[in-house]
């Protein structure tokens, strides 16, 4: 993985102490708060419902053991002895004293860890498939291209104050793990004339206006990518509106002027921004490429794996559902999921982080990955090695069997920790876990994917979960609307609402006779919900969610 | 119409804790909304506005919220004021935790 060097090293010191000499400022009161407010938020200090709120970038996702020791040391010696990992590869720490923030990320930057750009009106932290080198139907890894747009957006002068802020995902697999259709600009890597290059999706976004992603070029030469992404970026500082902030972002841009529009424009910047490029964006790109060489991965059989596989129904039903296939036969990809029944989603705490440390480092190449799904990966496992990591997984309470079920819920904040919120996710998300864990139903009912907001701006990703969930404030109240039918893969989707929301205890009820509504309705048991949804329709789920209307109509 | 005026109270955000604060009648903060001041009258509202921003050095985020008279001293009227009061669902973090540890 990326290694800083010196000047990365240098710059990330010198931020830290500027902002230690802020913090101090606003203490002894030379600073106000709305002149410290823009400063903190450039570092992403947050003041969120009951406290701070730090967010700290997971670049494209990746970690090594040493890093993950670190989260958990911040964790445990400034914080309440967890963190959460968030639907954008960041971990959030929801209890900083601001006096302890400048020591938080000296810590931090010791391993390379930092929160510039986790905030603001700026780029993003990029993020990137969480099985990037590892996934069997991958073409090319993304994620030296996500450092290279990590380097070059890092106070870049001339978007460091864009409308609104700005989110880039990339993947090098066919299978869209990254969500690129739901971002600003996201980057697929494609193959033409046996030469990776990228296809260029831009307005996609979540939000009060929830839009996939269109194709503004299907096919971009790599050594393009910056330029091309200047010129995208330099017509939406052009075009973008900044008269209301929720029209501010691209996907509004390309709404309102077309996407055919916005491609000329681009390109005719293209050709001029491309001549500023002297390659050195390419020397660095190789350079970046070189951390990024794949583990050498051990050789040895999978006996081990197979007797388990074999004779342990606890370990064959995680192995089912956790594991994912690795480019390498004899190896695979392992999810931990740090979503136990009841549990908060995205939820680890030090000892957990401190686990998955020392396992990675046992059985995984000293590499950890974080996705958006708010789960953790371990990218390389040898097979003969899963028993052992199974084992130890579950003397951390983090052997659940369930990626992919009804429990994997991704759940925002909501207004247990966020600002912002309109009603809770968190809660939702445990009960409808312990609900299904409780009916034993979770692997008859397979793959779905439930994903919940606590209000219109969609970082629990409801717009595109099988069944989303969004929670409102009606009359003072908490209600929450289900949209159907949502997909965040390469075939993604905007779910539909189905009518009027749920009370706060109407809503678990709700989500259960969809359930078993879908498992009436399905053609077998590998009928999923969602090609259920498609195949079937709104009506019958409409009619088992709201009974009395249906009543009424007869 | 000018909606009637109801009941408030100041919070804010204690500048180092982060910690949820009331403004009291004695013009100090609290972390216990059950003593924060209710103010009946909407022009009082806003002059007990200006004195609680004579604080903006060591608090943040003033502002005025609806609350209403109960048996302790005023309650929210709203779900949000009733979280901050307490602390998250998810864990007894928070007020909740300074409860338990008392
Ligand atoms: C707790 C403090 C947070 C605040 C104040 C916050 C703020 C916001 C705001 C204002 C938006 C709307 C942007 C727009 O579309 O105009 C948004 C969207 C989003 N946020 Fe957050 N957020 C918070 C936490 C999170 C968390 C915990 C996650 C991940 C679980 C997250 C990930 C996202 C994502 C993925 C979107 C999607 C909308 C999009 O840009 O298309 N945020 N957030
Ligand atoms: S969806 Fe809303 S409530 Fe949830 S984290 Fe995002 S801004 Fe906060």
């Amino acid at each position: 993985m990326y290694k800083y060097n010196d000047f990365d090293t240098a710059f990330l010191a010198e931020r830290n102490a500027q902002f230690r000499a802020q913090v101090e400022r606003r203490i002894d009161g030379s600073l106000t708060e709305d002149e410290f407010k823009p400063l903190r938020l450039m570092n992403g200090l947050y003041l969120q419902l009951h406290a701070y709120m730090l967010r700290v970038a997971i670049p494209y996702g990746t970690l090594n053991s040493d890093q993950m020791r670190t989260l958990a040391l911040l964790a445990e010696k400034w914080d309440k002895g967890y963190g959460h990992f968030t639907t954008r590869q960041n971990i959030q720490y929801n209890w900083p004293k601001l006096r302890d923030v400048p020591d938080m990320l000296d810590a931090l930057a010791e391993v390379g860890l930092h929160a510039i750009q986790t905030s603001g009106n700026t780029i993003r932290n990029v993020t990137s498939d969480h099985f990037a080198a590892a996934a069997k139907d991958e073409l090319t890894d993304p994620r030296p291209y996500a450092e290279l747009i990590r380097q070059w957006s890092t106070d870049h002068p001339e978007f460091q104050f864009l409308g609104r802020k700005f989110k880039i995902a990339i993947t090098g697999s066919s299978t869209d793990r990254a969500v690129t259709k739901a971002h600003d600009i996201g980057l697929r890597m494609v193959e033409r004339d046996g030469v990776a290059g990228f296809e260029v999706i831009v307005g996609g976004g979540l939000g009060r206006t929830p839009l996939i992603g269109k194709v503004i070029r299907d096919y971009l030469p790599q050594a393009d990518l910056l330029p091309y992404l200047e010129s995208v970026l330099a017509v939406y500082n052009l075009l973008g509106r900044r008269d209301n902030k929720y029209k501010a972002r691209i996907k509004i841009t390309v709404l309102e002027n077309g996407i055919d529009t916005i491609r000329e424009m681009v390109e005719e910047r293209f050709e001029e921004r491309r001549k500023a490029f002297d390659g050195t964006d390419q020397q660095l790109l190789e350079e970046i490429k070189a951390h990024f060489t794949p583990p050498k991965l051990r050789g040895g059989n999978v006996e081990t794996y197979l007797t388990a596989y074999d004779a342990d129904p606890v370990f064959r039903s995680w192995a089912d559902t956790n594991l994912a296939a690795h480019r390498d036969d004899n190896h695979a990809i392992v999810t931990i999921s740090i979503k136990a029944h009841g549990q908060t989603p995205g939820d680890a705490t030090a000892a957990q982080m401190r686990g998955m440390a020392d396992l990675a480092e046992e059985f995984g190449y000293n590499e950890l990955r974080i996705s958006h799904e708010q789960n953790v990966i371990l990218p390389h496992v040898h097979k003969s090695d899963l028993p052992a990591l199974h084992a130890k997984l579950k003397e951390h309470g983090l052997a659940t069997a369930n990626v992919g079920l009804i429990s994997d819920i991704i759940a925002c904040p909501g207004m247990d920790y966020c600002a912002l919120a309109t009603a809770r996710s968190i809660p939702v998300a445990q009960e409808i876990a312990s609900r299904f864990d409780e009916l034993k139903l979770e692997h008859d009912v397979g793959h779905l994917q439930i994903k919940i907001s606590g209000c219109i701006n969609a970082c629990g990703h409801h717009h595109v979960g099988h069944i989303g969930i969004l929670g409102l404030d009606r009359a003072g109240v908490e209600n929450y609307q289900i949209t159907l039918g949502g997909d965040a893969t390469e075939t993604a989707a905007i779910g539909t609402r189905t009518g009027p929301g749920f009370a706060y205890d109407e809503i678990v009820p709700a989500v259960e006779r969809l359930i078993t509504a879908y498992l009436s309705l399905r053609d077998s048991a590998e009928e999923t919900f969602l090609q259920t949804y498609r195949r079937v329709g709104m009506d019958p789920f409409k009619a088992a969610l709201y009974p009395e209307a249906q009543k009424k109509v007869a | 119409m000018p909606r009637p005026f109801t009941p408030k109270i100041i919070t804010a955000n204690d500048l180092l804790e982060g910690d949820v604060i009331y403004f009291t009648d004695t013009n100090s903060w609290s972390r216990e909304l059950q003593e924060a001041e209710l103010i009946e009258d909407e022009a009082e509202a806003q002059l007990r506005l200006l004195e609680a921003e004579k604080d903006a050095l060591r608090v943040v985020g003033i502002y005025l919220t609806d609350a209403k008279s109960g048996d302790n001293g005023p309650e929210p009227t709203h779900f949000r004021e009733d979280f901050r009061r307490t602390g998250p669902s998810n864990y007894r973090h928070g007020k909740q935790e300074a409860a338990a540890n008392v």
